[in-house]
């Protein structure tokens, strides 16, 4: 069972995110970086199919050079090695051409699955798992909270609005990961003195056989024409119950004929 | 005029509301046209209110596999739909499975994909907001008929009149299509409230509720109000309420009309899911909490006693 997972490294929420005046991209440089949080998710599952099945666990990181601390944390949690494609040319790229950089990258390591986390906290798009399975014809898993592998058969629970699906593949496939699915171990002294030796690939755009024309901001299918910083939320009436702060609040949404 | 492609979501065999925002949403750019997919005999009982909401026609793609396999079949059928309508635009609403429908769509036509629009513009650029609603950005697709997710409550739906001719399609769908079958469709909380994606008033509760047992006190006042119920991450993390019911970042995003916060001491986790929200009330016995400094109305008090209260005047209230 040999899992790919995909990491990406997003700014810290914590911080205040921005996005660069210059060409309205995500900064990326003024801020912290760290593991998109699902990611971690992801490898527990990755590393949790490999401790049942067997087989190797690669991470796979799309980013500039920076994002080797995020792969380099992947790896000290127990994942065997990495690929990391990274170029200047993929600067600004949207979800779809992202998806078209992954799948090619895809096809230079074996696998089984392809595990990710559902959304990443910058874009909060939680479309490229989809797209990826798009983009190489195999099957969609997402959404998953429960993943049960057995040879060839997958199966997931989805969670939905009500409750959750049992959907079911063949490998290959790819997967999309919530938080309920497991408890990200933390990396261990050992894990960490691991990783520092684990090997990471390191590729280009021209590595995978991609044309610049087809990634990158200027070849982007959408674009961010302008943005601005919203004004803040201004704090409103705050009141002490003095007993009557159930009234106090229903006299508040008559007065906005909310009720 | 051009047409404008609307999937249409339902819920309980009727077109949800965040269709009919999507409709009207759609008249500014172009003629609505409604798309149902779904299983055979979905369409015949939602004509008449797409035909109230403005759709001229309505693209009826039917077939058990849609219902059967994940994502990949309705986006292949709103693929041929694209292909025969050429659309100005085609516009969905965000949820987790619309979303990928819309970008696998996107791939295939090879067009722009935006997501989470809360505002579509009459050129089909929209407005998004992110970073939790920290960052107000401009958007277009700069390639294709533009592919646009809409958050709901964005518009607020206006009845119109349309023809709704029905247009059969015919999809057949590819074995890729058919990859991941849906072999089981588990409910494990169902109840007549709204669902928290599409909710106009939300109640929320967190930390401060305390347990399971007390959701009671949040689930009566959402009640009172024929709201969704949400949750913290605090409160679905401690599995007092199920995952789903989580808004915030690893959860739902929501911008209702009405957002009470309940026992939510507003951690940014959090607020990047609520803050949008039009009107936003809190209850907090904690002052300094966070939550009270985005709040319109905040009360500081017990909750345990302020919401019952708030629950029995909005029943006595609605007479």
């Amino acid at each position: 069972m040999n899992v790919v997972v995909l990491v990406k490294q997003v700014p810290d929420t914590s911080a205040e995110r921005k996005l660069k005046a210059a060409d309205n991209t995500l900064d990326r440089e003024s801020v912290d970086a760290v593991i998109n949080e699902i990611d971690e998710y992801a490898i527990e599952a990755g590393l949790l199919l490999k401790e049942e099945h067997g087989g190797e666990v690669t991470i796979l990181t799309v980013g500039p050079a920076r994002a080797t601390e995020s792969i380099r944390k992947a790896l000290s949690m127990g994942a065997d090695k990495a690929v990391h494609v990274s170029d200047e040319a993929i600067h600004g790229s949207d979800a779809i051409q992202t998806a078209k950089i992954i799948a090619k990258a895809l096809g230079t390591v074996e696998y089984d699955v392809v595990i990710a986390g559902a959304e990443a906290t910058d874009t909060r798009v939680a479309v490229l798992p989809a797209l990826v399975a798009e983009a190489l014809g195999v099957p969609q898993l997402s959404h998953a909270r429960k993943i049960t592998i057995e040879d060839t058969a997958v199966t997931i629970e989805r969670v939905s609005d009500t409750g959750y699906d049992v959907v079911k593949a063949s490998t290959p496939a790819v997967i999309s990961v919530v938080e309920k699915i497991n408890e990200p171990r933390y990396p261990s002294f050992k894990g960490i003195m691991a990783a520092k030796s684990k090997p990471i690939s390191t590729l280009t755009v021209a590595d995978l056989g991609l044309g610049a024309d087809e990634v990158g901001l200027a070849n982007a299918t959408t674009q961010v024409v302008s943005f601005e910083v919203a004004p803040p939320r201004q704090a409103g009436q705050v009141v002490k119950d003095e007993g009557d702060g159930g009234v106090k609040i229903a006299d508040y949404l008559a007065s906005r004929k909310l009720i | 005029m051009a047409e404008v492609l609307v999937l249409v979501d339902t819920a309980d065999g009727a077109v949800k509301k965040s269709t009919l925002e999507l409709l009207t949403a759609a008249r500014s750019i172009g003629e609505p046209s409604a798309v149902v997919i779904g299983a055979p005999g979905t369409a015949a009982a939602l004509k008449g209110t797409l035909a109230e909401y403005g759709a001229a026609k309505v693209y009826v793609a039917e077939g058990s596999d849609f219902d059967g396999y994940l994502v990949a079949p309705k986006a292949e059928a709103l693929a041929t739909i694209v292909g025969q309508a050429a659309p100005a635009a085609v516009l969905v609403s965000s949820t987790s499975e619309n979303k990928e429908i819309a970008a696998r769509l996107a791939f295939k036509i090879g067009s722009g994909l935006l997501t989470d629009a809360v505002t579509v513009n009459s050129d089909a650029s929209v407005v998004q907001s992110i970073f939790g609603g920290a960052v107000t950005v401009q958007s277009k697709v700069s390639q294709g008929v533009p592919v646009i997710t809409v958050r709901a409550n964005s518009v607020a739906p206006e009845a119109s009149t349309g023809a709704a001719e029905e247009v059969a399609v015919d999809v057949a769908l590819s074995d890729a299509a058919k990859g991941a079958q849906v072999v089981d469709r588990v409910v494990e909380a169902k109840g007549s409230r709204p669902s928290l994606a599409d909710a106009s008033v939300i109640v929320s509760g967190g930390r401060g509720v305390g347990g399971a047992e007390n959701f009671s006190v949040i689930e009566a006042l959402a009640d009172s109000l024929g709201a969704a119920v949400g949750a913290s991450r605090a409160a679905t993390d401690a599995g007092w309420v199920p995952h789903q019911m989580q808004v915030g970042q690893t959860g739902v995003t929501v911008s209702p009309q009405l957002y009470i916060a309940v026992g939510i001491s507003g951690a940014i986790q959090h607020r990047a899911g609520m803050q949008t929200s039009k009107t936003i009330v809190a209850i907090n016995k904690d002052p300094e909490a966070p939550i009270f400094e985005l709040a319109d109305f905040g009360v500081v008090g017990d909750l345990f006693t302020v919401a019952p209260q708030l629950t029995e005047e909005l029943t006595k209230r609605k007479g």
